[in-house]
């Protein structure tokens, strides 16, 4: 018999990282808020790769602390490497990534959820969500429990119905071993919500006393380490680094993996899940890529509590002895003990279509779906979409709008943008090539682009803020200071131009310009620039890079300007797409289906054309019209 | 109020009037600089102290004005009609200015493209009327119908000559975007696995690879200059003996009511080539008939010769005088023909038949089809029968791919610029990430000739081209 316990605001249910990030907003902007976990002990695991950060993801993190997250913060207490990734590229596309201490990583975020006020942590499993005139109203747990409460915000992960698969052997539960979360799946279905399949892996762990590092090429951490949190100096989070290791397949592996390639589950159709094309399993690469000779193995540290070692390339699903065989062949690995065999795993999802922009079910008021149940993968993709999920469950009940990033503001947007709009057929992976706006987007401006909206959303404290401002001043004034600072064409600049491999001056400049040379930068030109005074290094690289780049920043915010036209343009939630005359009748399904909250949104629905936008636009007008006209009555 | 001032072609295409619009704030002034009352082509300078932009501005509104449309060199492009409605009492409620032409397709467009140059911008389909609505012209339920007309206008262009013509430079488009996309994957593979993709050397090797995908692109343009009426149309032979009546069908084909649009001198000084347009489509006429119209084309040329041009034809009309029976120059002729497509014509039919059809039907399965030059009769047919033809394929078409509009032009021309601005900030030595930009530019400009600007194109190009993850 279910008995009624206590009521809450928001109900989380799942503490990995994006339950994590959804408790504590909504928890430090004032809910009583609780969250649910199948064990206390994996509050924020990290069931595969021992790393946060890496290409694109790097900039979530970023952005996720900008807006008054905790992941970069947790993971500059807890990393064992650092390292900046593409230094050699463009500013855009600089990403940090850093290998982190997992056990250390999960319990310092565990000791922040604990010691978060209105924040009360519960071992338990849901079983059914609440739900009347479509308004969340409570939970129950598997032990019959009933908590009230007026948001819910589901963060599942790979836990529903979660099976693990390699070879002939099938277990069903999630991650490591954890208990499955069986129960909720019917719960959704009965809600109306479409729930599919989709499937991951993860490679083997070998015991680093058995690996001849030898034969392998070691990739050591930066010795400028730049932490992910903006509340963080370098100098704060110094410390003693580890080591990851480069080693390659061979021809032998893959005769291996060939030889046996009807043993996988994957082929054989015991898996039916969709796996994800951008880390595919070891096996998969050797079918789709045959005319490659060697793939790259890359081994990290689980952490310094361990000799775990994480094999990053080579996840798998053949069977153990398969697996044995196959690691056996890499360069390193002749004698490894493998600690940890490698699987794949099963998992029910939402289709996230099914959202809005506040990640709210489009058809469940106050019900909130974040992270790997939304059919995304990665922790920083989880993370990111738990903040979102946990500060507009909380606005929510507040009553106030919901904060939706576009794609002109954040890789948040993007992310969040593509899942709703474009839905996955795949467990969803940012990419840098996915942010059509990314010179704008950049890892290093994060702060300048949300600490604003953070703060005045209440997750930014006011002493934050204010160094925010300050900063920005800084920054505005250096510029305007070298762009109006003459430089002739003295010996001593000349000296200074030709010692750096540029052209000597024709007649004076200013430095703005001589900073737009590629090879000079704001450092430098220190040496002839007399008037300059120190500042704070962030302030001398946005300094540097907005007045290096500025043609290219200038031509992007022209697009985003472009880009805004549409998105501002909002559409009504009670739009009756029938009365559109003469829209496409595939469009007129897709935009009955989608309910786009804007122009904008409704343009990138695949399936809905150019002419029907400009169908849809003419219609709009006509009903501004109608209201104006209304309202002057 | 919209600010730019756009241009289009306001009849549909086909027509024998083409009426081309302008519309915007700054439609007098573009209509002033192309427009000249006077034709004074022999005398530039004079011409060009005459002329004055501010023609229109000064002009009543609900004028009809005649004069001539002026390349910027002075020359003449088309004698015109101009309609002038000024702003509000337009279709757009904008300032309006409506050029009636009597040239064909070819004119229009190029009247089109000397607008743009002056600053409009092509029309969007329903931009004109869309405008129309946003300034209270007209209300909703028109507008619905008038867009509807204009949708399904252009699902007919998709079955039609269009498509095939498109078709062509769409695949030539297609090589040169998978070139872009693919050299934009690799980067992308390497920035989001910069520890497994390697981009040293990368900038030389696209550097290549720009400067011949531009080349390519180039000679499209160039195409579209120089010989677009003579690449776009279907090279036509007539065959036939002496007398059969070769020379009065090629005049009544290009009777002068007709559009011709240009003559080039063929191939060699015997042969002329004549361009004349029968609906949608433009035929080139290899007129084996000026040859000498009573020597044998076959014996004149030699077989060899005569292949030549047969082997170029697209289609061949084969002219027969029904009035007498087939002897061995027919022989000659129609061995010439086995495999070729074409038609007969069975001319003189207004004479009495001495011509044994089916004996004829047996050498060749061709379509007849009965005419007479002195009454002028079969002519409507034998057009149906090109265009027909066309239009379901049976004739297909020369190698030469060409564009078919301004607006594809427009988008080739951008994506040009594009690619050369990749070129310099290789040069400029900026990291691999900023060539991303502009190439990513081009491939979606060149996208808006295939109709297709898919978003996700790159994603799934990395996937599958690069193997990536951990």
């Amino acid at each position: 018999m279910p008995y009624t316990y206590e009521s809450y605001d928001v109900v989380v249910i799942g503490a990995g990282h994006a339950g994590c990030e959804a408790a504590l907003a909504a928890a430090r902007l004032g809910c009583k808020t609780l969250v649910f976990t199948v064990s206390i002990d994996s509050i924020a695991m990290m069931p595969c790769n021992p790393n946060i950060g890496g290409s694109s993801k790097g900039h979530l993190v970023r952005e996720v602390d900008a807006l008054g997250g905790e992941m970069g913060k947790n993971i500059d207490k807890t990393f064992i490497q650092s390292k900046m990734l593409n230094t050699s590229k463009g500013p855009a596309v600089h990403s940090l990534r850093a290998q982190a201490d997992k056990k250390d990583y999960s319990r310092e975020m565990r000791r922040v959820l604990e010691n978060t006020d209105n924040l009360v942590i519960k071992q338990g499993e849901i079983a059914e969500i609440y739900v009347e005139n479509q308004q969340v109203t409570g939970v129950r747990t598997t032990s019959d429990a009933v908590y009230p409460c007026k948001a819910v915000i589901m963060c599942t992960g790979t836990y529903l119905k979660a099976r693990c698969i390699y070879g002939e052997v099938s277990n069903n539960t999630g991650p490591n071993g954890l208990s499955a979360a069986n129960h909720l799946t019917e719960c959704l279905e009965n809600l109306g919500i479409e729930v599919r399949r989709f499937k991951t892996g993860t490679p083997a762990r070998v015991d680093k006393r058995t690996i001849d590092f030898s034969k392998m090429q070691e990739q050591k951490g930066d010795e400028r380490i730049v932490p992910f949190s903006f509340t963080n100096q370098p100098e704060d989070i110094k410390k003693e680094q580890v080591s990851c290791w480069l080693t390659y397949t061979n021809l032998e592996t893959h005769k291996i993996i060939m030889d046996n390639i009807d043993r996988s589950p994957l082929y054989s159709g015991n898996i039916k899940g969709t796996g994800p094309r951008y880390c595919p399993s070891i096996e998969d690469k050797v079918v789709r890529f045959s005319d490659k000779e060697r793939h790259q193995v890359f081994l990290e540290p689980e952490g310094n509590y361990t000799n775990e070692m994480y094999i990053g390339g080579m996840s798998s699903s053949l069977p153990e002895d398969v697996q044995y065989a196959m690691y056996h062949t890499v360069p390193g690995l002749e004698n490894a003990t493998i600690v940890r065999n490698a699987y794949a795993i099963e998992y029910d999802c939402i289709n996230p279509v099914q959202l809005k922009g506040s990640l709210e079910f489009k058809d469940i008021s106050s019900f909130f779906c974040a992270g790997q149940s939304n059919g995304s993968s990665g922790y920083e993709e989880a993370a990111a979409q738990g903040i979102i999920a946990g500060i507009n469950a909380a606005r929510k009940i507040k009553g106030k709008e919901p904060l939706i990033l576009d794609r002109s503001q954040a890789y948040i947007g993007v992310l969040i943008d593509d899942l709703i709009t474009k839905g996955t057929n795949e467990p969803y992976r940012m990419m840098t090539s996915r942010a059509e706006y990314r010179l704008l987007l950049r890892q290093d401006n994060a702060d300048l682009r949300l600490t604003r909206i953070g703060y005045q959303i209440g997750l930014i404290s006011k002493q934050r803020y204010d160094a925010l401002c300050e900063k920005e001043k800084m920054i505005q004034l250096e510029i305007e200071r070298l762009e109006k600072t003459t430089i002739g064409a003295s010996s001593e600049v000349q000296e200074f131009l030709s010692k750096n491999g540029s052209t000597l001056l024709q007649s004076g400049t200013t430095l703005a310009e001589l900073l737009k040379r590629p090879e000079l930068s704001y450092e430098l030109l220190s040496e002839i620039d007399v008037d300059r005074r120190p500042l704070p290094g962030a302030v001398c690289e946005q300094v540097n890079i907005n007045l290096k780049y500025d043609g290219y920043i200038k031509r992007q915010e022209r697009q985003v300007a472009q880009y805004k036209k549409l998105e501002n343009k909002k559409i009504p939630d009670d739009i009756n797409y029938d009365d559109v005359y003469s829209l496409r009748k595939e469009a007129l399904q897709k935009l009955k289906d989608f309910r786009p909250a804007s122009v904008g949104q409704a343009s990138r629905i695949s399936g809905v054309s150019p002419a029907d936008i400009s169908v849809l636009l003419i219609y709009l007008e006509k009903c501004k019209g109608i209201r104006k006209n209304s309202n002057s009555i | 109020m919209e600010q730019d001032t756009i241009a289009g072609i306001a009849s549909g295409m086909g027509g024998g009037i083409g009426i081309i619009r302008i519309s915007g704030r700054e439609a007098l002034r573009i209509a002033g600089e192309v427009f000249c009352t006077k034709k004074y082509s022999e005398d530039i300078p004079k011409w060009k102290s005459l002329w004055d932009r501010n023609f229109f501005k000064k002009k009543k509104s609900h004028t009809i004005h005649y004069g001539f449309i002026m390349n910027d060199d002075g020359s003449v492009l088309d004698e015109v009609m101009v309609l002038l409605m000024k702003s509000p009492k337009s279709y757009t409620c904008e300032d309006v200015v409506e050029i009636d032409s009597h040239g064909g397709p070819y004119l229009i467009q190029k009247i089109l493209k000397l607008l743009i140059h002056h600053g409009a911008r092509l029309a969007e389909p329903g931009e004109f009327t869309k405008r129309a609505f946003l300034n209270g012209r007209i209300d909703l339920a028109q507008a619905e119908a008038v867009m509807k007309l204009i949708s399904s206008k252009n699902e007919f262009a998709l079955d039609s000559a269009v498509k095939q013509l498109e078709g062509r430079v769409s695949k030539y488009i297609e090589r040169i975007r998978q070139e872009i996309l693919h050299n934009m994957g690799y980067i992308e593979a390497a920035l989001d696995d910069p520890e497994h993709y390697d981009l040293s050397g990368f900038s030389d090797k696209l550097h290549g690879m720009l400067q011949e995908e531009i080349k390519c692109l180039q000679e499209l343009l160039d195409h579209f200059e120089n010989g677009r009426m003579k690449s776009e149309g279907i090279n036509t032979v007539i065959v036939g003996k002496p007398n059969a009546g070769k020379s009065s069908l090629m005049n009544l084909l290009l009777d002068e009511e007709r559009a011709i649009v240009t003559n080039i001198a063929g191939t060699t000084r015997d042969i002329l080539e004549e361009t004349v347009q029968i609906g949608n489509i433009v035929l080139n006429l290899v007129d084996t008939a000026g040859i000498h119209d009573t020597d044998d084309f076959v014996e004149h040329l030699g077989v060899e010769k005569a292949m030549e041009y047969l082997g170029q034809a697209d289609f061949i009309i084969y002219v027969v005088d029904a009035s007498v029976s087939l002897d061995q120059a027919d022989d000659k002729i129609i061995s010439l023909l086995s495999g070729k497509s074409g038609v007969i014509l069975l001319n003189k039919s207004d004479l009495e038949s001495a011509l044994n059809i089916e004996s004829l039907k047996k050498k060749i399965d061709w379509d007849c089809i009965s005419f007479s030059n002195r009454r002028g009769t079969g002519l409507e047919k034998l057009e149906k029968y090109i265009t027909d033809s066309f239009l379901h394929g049976d004739i297909s078409y020369n190698d030469q791919i060409y564009l078919t509009s301004v607006r594809h032009r427009e988008a080739v021309e951008d994506a040009v610029v594009s690619l050369e601005q990749v070129i310099e900030t290789i040069h400029a030595g900026m990291p691999e990430d900023f060539f991303m930009v502009d190439l990513m530019d081009a491939y979606q400009k060149l996208g808006l000739i295939n109709g297709d600007t898919a978003s996700e194109d790159l994603v799934n190009k990395i996937f599958k081209e690069f193997c990536m993850g951990k």
